[in-house]
């Protein structure tokens, strides 16, 4: 649908923006461009419809070059969303969604319906705001008119330079739920510049991060967290670690890998004196190769310490495990369901690596989100 | 005659010199208008120059600005190599006089134009010439309106000195009343410039509100 071929942009004074970059994207995808300020991010976008030509390389669209384009035309065909938005003042609602499709020349009878049902799709009543003016709206109702505007004459390709980053956090969550929805039923090609992270992984089907002009890393959000490919990208996402969204974050980030086991040919004295003192309340078994084998509980062993000779009389199969590939969403919701309140953590042969408990995965949980508290604060 | 109240004096002049003053009225008004309306056709054609090679704002600007600071007087002395004596000199030099606030204005008010706007306007697809009569003008036009309200009250004024050329115009009475010590005969000539400039100044004003886009206004 969309290829950057060894594209550059280099300034007359030698400065270059953008540095060979080469990339796809498959029609209907959400392509999220992130990267610090100065990154090349937004110029990158903002060559596609040639607000920013490039100096080198070549950009398809469909398999066309863009530069065989007449600018306007190329403008006209692709959707434009802005992050101040740049609604025209003096036009009302219905006029500036209208905007478009007038260039293209469709007659009232074909825009009128079509601003209407535009409307509608971003949540607002024609009724009441199709004639009122850009400065009666609320930032948020204005960049739903910005949406709707971009849509106006149904491109396959739209653009979005950081369109929400202006809205009050609240207003941005919303919004961001309205375009992932939106898109689910309109199946555009969207290609969103953040330089958000949290943003990033709650929008992209992928993301590509972007660094002096050049792409470090183009993938989905989960490869790119499980395997960054460049220590700056592993440091960009780093410090966010995700954790607002627990779906991404690994599960053997939350575990605690000292896990308390024993042999099962243990005795119920030193079982006993092994609970005592690492204050626990249940034991995993293991076999000398650390495989799982089971777990008796602390309560079982105090109270037959005298009709047993080794804890494996007691010991219980256990059901609820988790490979160490799981995410920590899969713990949270498994973490109900389990009996002993808590979770061993094996890898592909069976060896434990480490255990999730109820106190493990609030702590996790609850340290990461004051990590990103203290962030915010912080900026 | 000098003996009498200048009021009786005015009374008395206007009696015996109504036609004529109505006939300077309306070459005044002709000066003012022949004088503007080049003006406003240059002064806005400059001020959209200007702001599309960004290279000419300081010799534009400065240029009409200098034209400014030359005292009206010998802004019309300089005319008459050029142009001789008479109403086609008193109207260039008004012209030249009128040039600045409306190339300014002009300049102004498109430049204040939000660039977000304009990045919009140009993502959309539009073209420069759409972006400058659908968005930048429109937007511009309350500025531009102000700039030929400023011109045309100061052109009023200037106009009573185009008498000194040759021209005619209420100025006429003025100088008249001067030489002659006739006070009331300067006001002859001076309450028709002074309520010229008032009812262009109202009727500018409103021209101005009406023009301002109603999105600007909410």
């Amino acid at each position: 649908m969309l290829k950057f071929e060894n594209v550059s942009k280099v300034y007359d004074d030698g400065f270059k923006a953008v540095d060979s970059v080469s990339f796809e994207i498959p029609k209907g995808e959400l392509l999220v461009l992130i990267g610090p300020s100065g990154s090349g991010k937004s110029t990158t976008m903002k060559m596609i419809n040639r607000m920013q030509p490039h100096t080198s390389g070549k950009i398809s669209i469909n398999g066309k070059d863009n530069k065989s384009y007449v600018a306007s035309d190329l403008r006209r065909s692709i959707g434009y969303v802005i992050q101040q938005i740049g609604l025209f003042p003096h036009y009302t609602i219905e006029k500036n969604i209208s905007i478009v499709p007038e260039l293209n020349g469709w007659g009232p009878e074909k825009i009128k319906p079509r601003v209407n049902e535009l409307l509608e799709l971003v949540g607002l009543d024609p009724k009441i705001y199709a004639n009122r003016y850009p400065k009666e709206l609320s930032g948020g109702q204005q960049q739903r008119v910005g949406i709707a505007r971009a849509l106006a004459s149904d491109p396959e390709i739209i653009l979005m330079d950081e369109p929400f980053s202006a809205l009050d956090p609240l207003t941005r969550e919303q919004l961001q739920g309205e375009l992932i929805s939106l898109q689910k039923k309109l199946n555009k090609t969207i290609i969103f510049v953040t330089h958000d992270m949290d943003e990033a992984l709650k929008m992209g089907d992928r993301i590509a991060i972007m660094k002096d002009g050049k792409l470090l890393q183009l993938d989905t959000p989960e490869k790119l967290l499980h395997e960054p490919a460049h220590g700056f990208v592993e440091e960009f996402i780093g410090k966010h670690r995700i954790i607002q969204n627990p779906e991404l974050m690994p599960v053997i980030d939350i575990m605690s890998e000292s896990v308390v086991t024993s042999l099962p040919q243990s005795s119920p004295e030193k079982a006993i004196s092994l609970i005592r003192q690492r204050k626990i309340t249940d034991l995993i078994i293991v076999d000398e190769s650390k495989n799982l084998l089971g777990i008796v509980s602390a309560y079982d062993v105090i109270k037959k310490v005298n009709n047993i000779r080794t804890i494996e009389e007691l010991m219980q199969p256990i059901s609820h495990i988790l490979q160490d590939t799981a995410s920590a969403k899969d713990a949270i919701i498994m973490m109900d369901e389990s009996p002993f309140g808590l979770i061993p953590i094996v890898d592909e042969k069976n060896k434990v690596v480490g255990l999730v408990t109820r106190g493990s995965l609030l702590s996790a949980l609850s340290s990461q989100w004051t990590d990103t508290e203290t962030e915010v604060v912080a900026i | 005659m000098n003996n009498l109240s200048i009021w009786q004096q005015l009374t008395e002049q206007s009696q015996m010199r109504w036609r004529e003053v109505l006939e300077a009225t309306s070459v005044h008004i002709q000066l003012v208008f022949f004088s503007m309306l080049i003006a406003i056709i240059l002064g806005v054609f400059l001020g959209i120059l200007v702001t599309r090679v960004p290279k000419l704002t300081t010799l534009v600007l400065g240029g009409t600005g200098v034209m400014q600071t030359i005292p009206s007087l010998a802004l019309l002395g300089f005319m008459i190599p050029i142009f001789g004596i008479g109403v086609k000199t008193a109207i260039a030099a008004l012209f030249l006089y009128s040039l600045l606030p409306i190339a300014r204005n002009t300049y102004a008010g498109i430049s204040d134009v939000d660039p977000a706007t304009r990045e919009a306007a140009k993502g959309m697809g539009m073209t420069s010439m759409q972006i400058l009569f659908k968005v930048e003008l429109p937007l511009a036009i309350p500025v531009i309106m102000a700039g030929i309200r400023t011109a045309a009250v100061i052109n009023v004024g200037n106009a009573t000195l185009a008498a000194f050329i040759g021209a005619g115009g209420l100025g006429d009475f003025i100088f008249l009343g001067i030489t002659r010590g006739i006070d009331g005969l300067i006001l002859l000539g001076a309450i028709p410039a002074a309520l010229l400039a008032i009812i262009l100044e109202v009727f500018f004003s409103s021209v101005e509100r009406w023009t301002t886009p109603k999105g600007l206004k909410v």
